[in-house]
């Protein structure tokens, strides 16, 4: 009797379930896909961990004495890391004026209809190869071209303008205003790129109902782009300070590692990853537990200023669906 | 003649196309042309003082001779160059079998579950780890386990700043693999392994690849993760007939550091050239990253 639906299986035929040997090498295929996604929680954990477990002895012997201390001897075994993250924070919120002012602006010139598309996209590359220029190539050029090209103003508003605190000293070598400044060049890509899909994430609708209401180009882009990617262009804000607080090479040769706290612009400074990046390797067994201590504290400021970055953007982006 | 001078004095408010709007408009477009213009500065600043500073002192014995040391003269950054790509090797030989074992899983076998929201989250918060904490990582968990500087240390702490753009970037790339390919893969009655095997990985291929190279571009030019875990060295890292792979290793970025702040002119132009030839090496990466990662459907 025949089967109403059976498949008649040529014996000769190439259909067959898969084998064991199919079934066997697909279960440890998947199962060593998963293991490649722990890993990746695992290193997380382990760097938390590695780095808070070595930060552990110099909690202990130190305390808070090391974030309030402002003094860094070692012979004296007194380590104060307050100027740096002084110089930490206040170089990066620097860095992120300037280069906020110009990402945003440079997002806006490449999404909204200014240039012919060709143009647009050599722009764009020029952005994207400010990016790929690697930090230590800039700290060269900061030393050798940035340095010398602001001296002469910082020394004019040195000697006209220095009542006000900002220009209160002379800049005589490195300081913080030509470390913020190659820090602000190499986090304007990151700004300016998650602006740009901020801005292109708006619908079009958006922009000529806006038009419609017969507003000028710029009226456009003010009151109604500008708003609409509001969200995702402060998420790139944020996203961009969190690089500018570890950002290491650049600042290691160009903010001068002095351990001072202060206003000017053109004083010289210390921060968090360049206080590592200098002693760390010729740091005895005591320095290193400090030094595990501010990595810490540079891992936890940075974790904070990334996670408040990505929430932001993960709502931005539920806001434009 | 009454006719006429009536045109004459209607003439100013006919005129009066030229509103303060239309100047706004102007003034602000002029400002973003300044910005982007500025913006670009720094770029073609950079380039240009590689080409005449870097260009001058190129030739073919900066890759084969060792460092000059104190008032010598001549030398080059050979052991650099050569540590460099070792330790990009290493941390590629560990990130990238890591990194898209992780992007499978991630793209196609759990997409949605918590292990995988998770490992993305795990993986965002990598991008933006600051790279000397990788070297701090590479630090406590190589160096003073193993007593030594050395390129495996190194390598890890690159591999720890390449993951992260490996796994993104494969994911991404996997996604975009068109559904009904996979559709009637598994409808001809293929494993999921099989799928992933035979359609996922070819055709993503180019732009996984893109990510591998993009991360590589990114670990090349690293040098706060070297500082303190492969250290500097002014010898090959195989000499004596023998690799020295568990010693302090050179690399171009360190060897730039080290020499940007020496009194020797010497040094400094090899500086120069070191940054020239890195520079080169991570533009290149990125271009041919660029034109392997054309979308093809």
């Amino acid at each position: 009797m025949n089967k109403p639906f059976a498949v008649p299986v040529n014996p000769g035929s190439a259909c067959k379930p898969p084998s064991t040997k199919d079934f066997l090498v697909d279960r440890t295929f998947r199962a060593l896909a998963r293991v490649g996604v722990v890993l990746i929680l695992a290193l997380v954990f382990a760097l938390v961990f590695e780095v808070g477990r070595k930060a552990v002895p110099g909690m202990e012997k130190h305390g808070l004495d090391v974030i309030f201390g402002s003094v860094w001897d070692v012979n004296q075994n007194k380590y104060g890391i307050l100027p740096a993250i002084w110089g930490t924070l206040y170089s990066a919120l620097i860095a992120l004026l300037i280069a906020g002012v110009f990402g945003v602006s440079m997002a806006i010139f490449l999404t909204q209809d200014f240039l012919p598309p060709k143009l647009a996209a050599i722009f764009r590359t020029i952005v994207e190869l400010l990016a790929a220029i690697p930090s230590v190539v800039y700290g060269l050029w900061g030393i050798y071209v940035v340095i010398p090209a602001i001296r002469p103003l910082a020394g004019w508003l040195n000697s006209e303008l220095g009542w006000i605190p900002f220009f209160s000293t002379s800049l005589s070598g490195p300081g913080l205003l030509p470390a913020a400044l190659v820090l602000a060049i190499m986090i304007l890509p990151t700004i300016a790129a998650v602006s740009q899909d901020a801005l292109t994430a708006v619908p079009m609708k958006t922009k000529q109902a806006a038009y419609g209401m017969g507003t000028t180009h710029w009226e456009a882009i003010l009151k109604v782009m500008v708003p609409s990617a509001a969200t995702g262009i402060f998420g790139s804000l944020v996203l961009g300070l969190g690089r500018a607080l570890g950002e290491t090479m650049a600042l290691a040769m160009l903010v001068g590692n002095s351990n001072q706290i202060a206003l000017s612009l053109f004083a010289p400074a210390n921060t968090l990853a360049a206080l590592l990046a200098l002693n760390f390797p010729e740091a005895g067994p005591n320095e290193v537990e400090v030094l595990m201590y501010a990595a810490l504290i540079l891992m936890l400021i940075t974790l904070i200023v990334n996670v408040i970055g990505s929430m932001i953007m993960v709502y931005a982006q539920r806001g434009t669906k | 003649m009454t006719d006429l001078t009536a045109a004459k004095v209607a003439l100013p408010s006919l005129q009066r196309t030229f509103e303060g709007r239309a100047l706004r408009s102007l003034v602000l477009t002029t400002l973003v042309w300044l910005f982007a213009v500025l913006a670009s500065v720094p770029l073609f600043s950079v380039l240009y003082m590689l080409i005449t500073r870097g260009g001058a002192r190129l030739n073919l014995e900066v890759f084969t001779e060792l460092p000059p040391t104190g008032f010598e003269t001549g030398g080059g950054f050979g052991n650099a160059l050569a540590g460099t790509f070792v330790m990009v090797g290493i941390a590629a030989a560990i990130a990238v079998p890591v990194g898209i074992m992780a992007a499978i899983f991630l793209a196609e076998l759990g997409p949605t579950s918590k292990l995988a929201n998770a490992a993305r989250f795990a993986a965002k918060m990598l991008t933006g780890l600051p790279s000397i904490l990788a070297g701090v990582f590479a630090y406590a968990l190589v160096v003073v386990t193993t007593g030594t500087y050395s390129a495996p240390a190194g390598g890890v702490a690159l591999a720890v700043l390449m993951l992260p753009i490996v796994v993104l970037t494969a994911e991404e790339s996997m996604r975009m693999v068109p559904k009904i390919m996979k559709d009637a893969a598994y409808g001809m009655g293929c494993t999921r392994s099989q799928v992933i095997w035979k359609i996922i990985l070819p055709t993503g291929m180019p732009a996984i690849l893109t990510g591998v190279m993009l991360a590589v571009a990114r670990a090349a030019g690293e040098t706060a993760p070297l500082l303190f875990t492969a250290l500097f060295s002014n010898y090959w890292i195989y000499h004596q007939g023998e690799l020295a792979a568990m010693n302090p290793t050179a690399s171009l970025a360190v060897l730039i550091y080290n020499f940007s702040g020496m009194p020797f002119d010497n040094q400094l132009e090899l500086a120069w050239a070191a940054s020239l030839v890195l520079v080169m090496i991570v533009l290149v990466v990125n271009v041919v990253s660029r034109i392997f990662g054309k979308p093809k459907f």
